[in-house]
């Protein structure tokens, strides 16, 4: 499935709670609560995407000219939201990644957890998952 | 309401009604994700009474004019005003002179100017400056660049696990080497009030100056320089209900007139030739450029606004507040206060077991209650208490304990939805 698509199923799964913005937000807790934890050896310094209060730890990895990424959050909420991000951004190509316009975060308002704040975990894994692809699609170029 | 003019003597023999009280406050009556707004985030910054808002209004739409230099009526209105300001900030904390009063951007400018203007000057390599465990950043940083700078050495007090100075370390730090002492008055993330006059007197025996951080002391109680013999103390006015920008830096004359200004520019000289430069008289010494005029006035009607009030009554509605607020908070399982402190203001900082608290700090707010997370900008601090940050809610005299009853629930709530 493209970005476009996936991000177009999660928008539908989400419009079950346009009235409910309780239900929304546990779902997202149980996302996170459901994420399946960072294997221990990839939370390195390397890895952490440092917050002002929330850390996420970002595993990228290429197979076959596609990004997977693994995270890891110390706060439920943000990890919530990872797996989301992940969902529709791994598996993905460097360049569709670079591209991709996340309207998601408006459609299903996640904008209340992610902050305006430049020191977000989350604004900060966004800028880094950015930044993998630009490095993979540089090294796609050069091999 | 006229600028400058005091409302404390129509209102002196209210009694305290929190109900009428929070009608001053505009902001409060809100509803936030739905639901009315409980706000406990006042140590980051108060709320302000109409009357403060009004003073600003009124400045920009009556007589908005650059102070201290022009003839014409609207400038002498506005340095009257602005000047007034700065007698009722003498009056609040009892200096002896306006010379005493320097209006800055706020605690942090305060401590900055301190450290630059006196440690700069007065700092020998060797020398030592004594701060606290619990000083908030810009109580630390500004020492470390002047110690830096002086080769002089920053010593730091202790304290014990429920958030008190260790006084007895203190005194043992003291040495005729210690020329400052730099401590925060109440702490921003446990609530401790310190027993400053004791810190005082010790340092002055030792021969060293003392410096208070007052930012989170001044809204709570009265401060009284002469009675404490501080010879610096900071504050900022957004914490006192007035407006953001502007804060006070109190300071003995006889320390003032020794220092050096900390900027240059308008304002702060007598002459000027491409030569040599004289300095103007204290306190204009310190405040170069123009400076937040409505900003001066407003906080001086948030000072008539306290005094309306009445500190004594702000410290016992205060009180209850806390010992409620802790009474029923302690008896949220798995809650755990961080500072226990024997003296404390109305704020409380804690922890739920298994409970980030950037996630305890979201879903709050989506209940309409405001607090804050995070270290507080006290890491070292943090870092004592081997956590990395806390929950806090600070409260002001337009709380009430139906709002701590709320907070009750929605931690209750938080913990169902992410245990």
């Amino acid at each position: 499935m493209t970005i476009n698509e996936i991000q177009d199923q999660i928008v539908e799964e989400f419009s079950i709670f346009d009235d409910w913005p309780e239900e929304r937000d546990q779902y997202i807790i149980d996302i996170g609560k459901k994420l399946p934890a960072l294997d221990e050896r990839y939370k390195t310094e390397d890895n952490i995407v440092k917050g002002c209060q929330s850390t996420v730890w970002l595993h990228a990895s290429e197979i076959d000219g596609r990004v997977y990424f693994e995270a890891d959050s110390n706060t439920v909420i943000t990890k919530g939201i990872i797996g989301l991000l992940v969902r529709v951004l791994s598996g993905q190509k460097p360049s569709d990644i670079l591209n991709a316009d996340l309207y998601l975060i408006d459609k299903i308002n996640l904008r209340s957890f992610i902050g305006s704040q430049r020191s977000s975990g989350l604004q900060m894994m966004l800028k880094q998952i950015k930044l993998y692809a630009v490095g993979f699609s540089q090294q796609a170029k050069q091999a | 309401m006229i600028p400058g003019v005091s409302i404390r003597e129509v209102n002196i023999s209210k009694p305290f009604d929190v109900e009428a009280i929070r009608q001053d406050f505009p902001i409060l009556h809100q509803k936030v994700n739905g639901y009315p707004l409980v706000y406990f985030d006042n140590a980051a910054t108060s709320q302000k009474p109409n009357l403060v808002i009004d003073a600003i209004s009124n400045y920009y739409k009556l007589y908005n004019s650059n102070i201290h230099r022009g003839l014409h009526y609207m400038s002498e209105k506005a340095t009257e005003a602005y000047e007034a300001a700065r007698e009722k900030s003498r009056a609040f904390l009892n200096a002896s002179s306006t010379n005493e009063i320097n209006f800055t951007k706020g605690t942090t400018e305060g401590i900055n100017l301190v450290a630059s203007s006196y440690g700069r000057k007065f700092l020998q390599p060797g020398d030592e400056v004594i701060i606290s465990t619990m000083e908030h950043h810009s109580n630390i940083v500004p020492w470390q660049m002047v110690c830096d700078e002086r080769g002089a050495k920053l010593r730091i007090i202790p304290i014990d696990d429920d958030g008190n100075l260790l006084l007895d370390e203190y005194k043992k730090l003291l040495n005729n080497r210690t020329k400052i002492v730099s401590v925060v008055y109440v702490s921003n993330a446990l609530g401790t009030v310190n027993p400053v006059k004791d810190i005082i007197t010790l340092a002055h025996e030792a021969g060293a100056v003392v410096m208070l951080d007052g930012a989170q002391a001044t809204p709570h109680m009265a401060v009284d320089v002469q009675e404490l013999d501080c010879d610096f103390l900071a504050l900022s006015s957004h914490k006192i209900f007035g407006p953001t920008g502007m804060g006070i830096l109190y300071g003995k004359e006889r320390l003032l007139e020794q220092m050096n200004p900390y900027q240059g520019g308008g304002e702060m000289i007598k002459t000027v030739t491409f030569e040599k430069t004289t300095y103007n008289e204290l306190p204009y010494k310190f405040e170069a450029g123009t400076p937040d005029i409505s900003g001066g006035i407003a906080m001086g009607v948030a000072i008539d606004y306290i005094n309306s009030v009445g500190y004594n009554k702000i410290a016992q509605h205060e009180h209850d507040l806390l010992v409620y607020g802790t009474e029923v908070l302690s008896q949220i399982e798995g809650l755990r206060i961080i500072g226990q402190a024997k003296e404390k203001a109305s704020v409380i900082s804690f922890l739920v077991d298994g409970i980030h608290p950037y996630d305890m700090g979201v879903l709050l707010d989506k209940q309409g209650i405001a607090i804050r997370t995070g270290h507080h900008c006290c890491q070292p601090l943090m870092d004592r208490f081997a956590i990395p940050g806390t929950c806090r809610a600070s409260f002001a005299f337009y709380n009430t304990t139906a709002e701590i009853d709320k907070l009750v629930k929605g931690i209750e709530k938080v913990k169902t939805m992410l245990l």
